[in-house]
């Protein structure tokens, strides 16, 4: 058996759409080959994982508190990976700026004012840009693959948050446990509705996707983003600096991941503690791609992986599976995607036997 | 055995599974393919081998498990880049979050399980050399392999005439097509070969470095292990030479934390990855000669004309 690929004449408009749904069907079947291997039974097992947490309003909250960092974040990747930048450290950018946001609520926790939500999200967004300034600035300056740099500050970032919460930064009247003091009222993300959690990290994941959308769709930058990641040299003749599309893609990626962390922290946590996200900065590549990179796509995109977290939480509790199995579904997932993604460009031929080969060819 | 005798000790098993991944990493660049999934490889090695090992009570047949996992678990980042023409990058780095997911959920009964240690091979005579002999001489089966590698592979790079296609094919997929060679083929066993070797140094993580199994145990040394061939310049000497500096790095930190001095322990636990980082920065910054040692069609998809 062989498998070809035969290029199409254009992009198939078809695949492009159905292909992120074709990956989740068989993200789904392989889903209830595996809880059938662990002895649950499939069709049910799959219901709790998929259909039981969009049934109750506050799990409805939960999804979208998960989605607001992963579309944050993801929305930002999917310029960088246009761009052909390979900013994989968005988990350390996440954590950067979760702890520059936190400055403030955590050295004043008695400065309460209206001024210090905004200041709080602007320092986080400016971490985070800081911290993948330093991949951009290895990349242009000393052609330092980014690809290694940004995920190896990803390790130097969560160290660095676990140093400040056990040491300098950790609560005198915490009963010694690693982490800061509780943020006051007003350095706490408001929620949005009487109803549940979800706050406004919702709000400024959405804006953040639109915006870019208009951004990619557009406007000039847009349209640097996709030809710099296309084909430097043609860039180069557009006049598009690529050095400078380095910059612009990891600083709105970076200032994009760290508004997340300080809109997760001030939002969902309330404090600083050494452990902030289950992987956000990961699964938003995934996110990124299954939305195939398109700032509209990623917020569908983001939803369902962040179903994926609720759902490991779902079966874990209810039949007893290891949530280790969010992992291997979010892996399988972008799997899938990128396979389907195939089918845009190219037709797929199988070919069962040489001999058929050959008919193919006379 | 001295003092000095026993720190080398330990940094040569801190550095084996370095060696063994980026020599793995580095035949599959040499033939063009970029795979980012390392760390998904060694951590499935790291699992298999340690069940394995567990199970049948023998480490040997852990060694060959985390091998054969290593390679199937390869061909699956094969298939989508080599057959279905995918992104290498994000192919390789959906390849590290399922090998870490997918390590998990295998590895979740064996927390906690007492682990079965690789046995040291002791070279009579030869053992009995004054201070080398112990180190090089009394070590176990994954040390003896991992130097066999960086002569082997070597050897087969630069003086074996399939090296001279691997070469050749990561150097311009196109010319060596058209030369007749069967780029994906080649490719494909480059790419298990690499999975191979990854499954191994996860062997070692589970078998001899810490014999247990702890999830994520890997702890980055595949992203290592990639920057290791980057540093090595796609040379097998120097990614012996870079992995045990690095082997050394890590080891010197411990030591550090344990004498207590004065320095906070995490700032030492970031020093493999700021060193990684230095490296890099040392490594590539002149452009020219980067450009001469990668090569040249590293990561670029390849559709044969029919």
């Amino acid at each position: 058996m062989r498998i070809e690929l035969e290029k199409r004449a254009g992009v198939s408009k078809l695949f492009a759409i159905l292909s992120p749904l074709l990956a989740l069907v068989l993200t789904l079947i392989v889903g209830a080959i595996i809880f059938a291997a662990l002895g649950k039974e499939p069709v049910g097992a799959l219901y709790s994982f998929f259909i039981e947490p969009l049934l109750e309003v506050w799990s409805l909250h939960e999804l979208a508190v998960k989605a607001a960092p992963l579309i944050l974040i993801a929305v930002g990747l999917a310029i960088c990976y246009r761009s052909n930048n390979w900013n994989i450290g968005a988990e350390g950018q996440f954590t950067i700026g979760a702890i520059t946001g936190s400055i403030l609520p955590v050295l004043n926790p008695d400065w309460q004012s209206p001024m210090i939500l905004p200041l709080m999200l602007v320092m986080g967004a400016a971490g985070g840009a800081l911290y993948a300034g330093i991949p951009a600035l290895l990349k242009t300056r000393f052609n330092t693959n980014e690809i290694l740099t940004s995920l190896m500050l990803v390790y130097v970032a969560q160290l660095f948050l676990d140093w400040l919460v056990r040491g300098a930064w950790r609560d005198p009247q915490g009963y010694n446990f690693p982490q800061t003091k509780p943020f006051n009222e007003s350095a706490v993300l408001p929620e949005l509705l009487d109803s549940g959690r979800a706050h406004w990290g919702v709000v400024f994941a959405l804006v953040a996707a639109v915006a870019l959308w208009f951004m990619m769709r557009y406007m000039l930058k847009g349209f640097e983003v996709t030809v710099l990641g296309q084909s430097a040299r043609a860039g180069r003749f557009a006049g598009f600096s690529s050095r400078g599309m380095v910059w612009f893609s990891l600083l709105l990626s970076g200032a994009l991941a760290g508004l997340a962390g300080i809109s997760e922290v001030s939002g969902s946590i309330g404090h600083l503690q050494p452990s902030i996200s289950p992987g956000y900065g990961f699964t938003a590549i995934i996110v990124a791609f299954l939305g195939r990179l398109n700032p509209l796509g990623i917020i569908a995109s983001g939803l369902v992986l962040s179903l994926t977290y609720l759902g490991g939480e779902a079966v874990q509790m209810s039949l007893q599976i290891s949530d280790k199995v969010v992992r291997v579904f979010q892996g399988l997932l972008l799997f899938f995607v990128l396979s389907c993604d195939t089918l845009i460009l190219y037709k797929i031929r199988i070919r069962w036997s040489r001999s058929a080969a050959r008919e193919g060819a006379a | 055995m001295d003092m000095f005798q026993a720190i080398l000790l330990t940094v040569i098993t801190a550095a084996t599974p370095l060696v063994i991944a980026a020599l793995g990493e580095l035949v599959t660049e040499r033939a063009g393919v970029l795979n980012l999934g390392v760390e998904g490889m060694i951590v499935i090695g790291a699992v298999c081998a340690f069940a394995a090992a567990h199970l049948s009570g023998s480490p040997y047949i852990g060694i060959l498990a985390g091998i054969a996992a290593g390679a199937l678990f390869s061909l699956l980042f094969g298939f989508l880049t080599l057959t279905l023409v995918t992104n290498q990058v994000a192919t390789g780095l959906a390849l590290t979050i399922l090998g870490l997911g997918v390590s998990g959920m295998l590895g979740e009964s064996f927390v906690g399980v007492p682990g079965v240690k690789l046995p040291n091979i002791v070279f009579p005579v030869l053992s009995d050399i004054p201070f080398i002999g112990p180190i090089l001489f009394r070590q176990d089966l994954i040390f003896y392999i991992s130097i066999a590698l960086v002569f082997g592979i070597s050897w087969f790079l630069f003086k074996s005439r399939t090296g001279l296609k691997i070469r050749a094919i990561g150097d311009s997929h196109s010319s060596a097509h058209a030369l007749g060679i069967n780029v994906i083929r080649t490719r494909y066993f480059a790419v298990m070969f690499g999975g191979a070797c990854a499954g191994l140094a996860g062997a070692q993580l589970s078998l001899v470095y810490t014999p247990q199994w702890v999830e994520n145990m890997s702890a980055g040394r595949g992203w290592i292990a990639l920057a290791l061939v980057v540093f090595a310049s796609w040379r097998p000497w120097r990614v012996l030479a870079g992995g045990y500096l690095f082997g050394a790095v890590t080891i010197g930190q411990l030591h550090a934390q344990a004498f207590g001095i004065g320095v906070p322990s995490q700032l030492l636990s970031a020093l493999p990855y700021i060193a990684t980082i230095v490296v890099l920065i040392i490594i590539s910054h002149n452009r020219r000669t980067t450009l001469i040692n990668t090569p040249a069609s590293l990561g670029k998809p390849f559709v044969p004309d029919r």
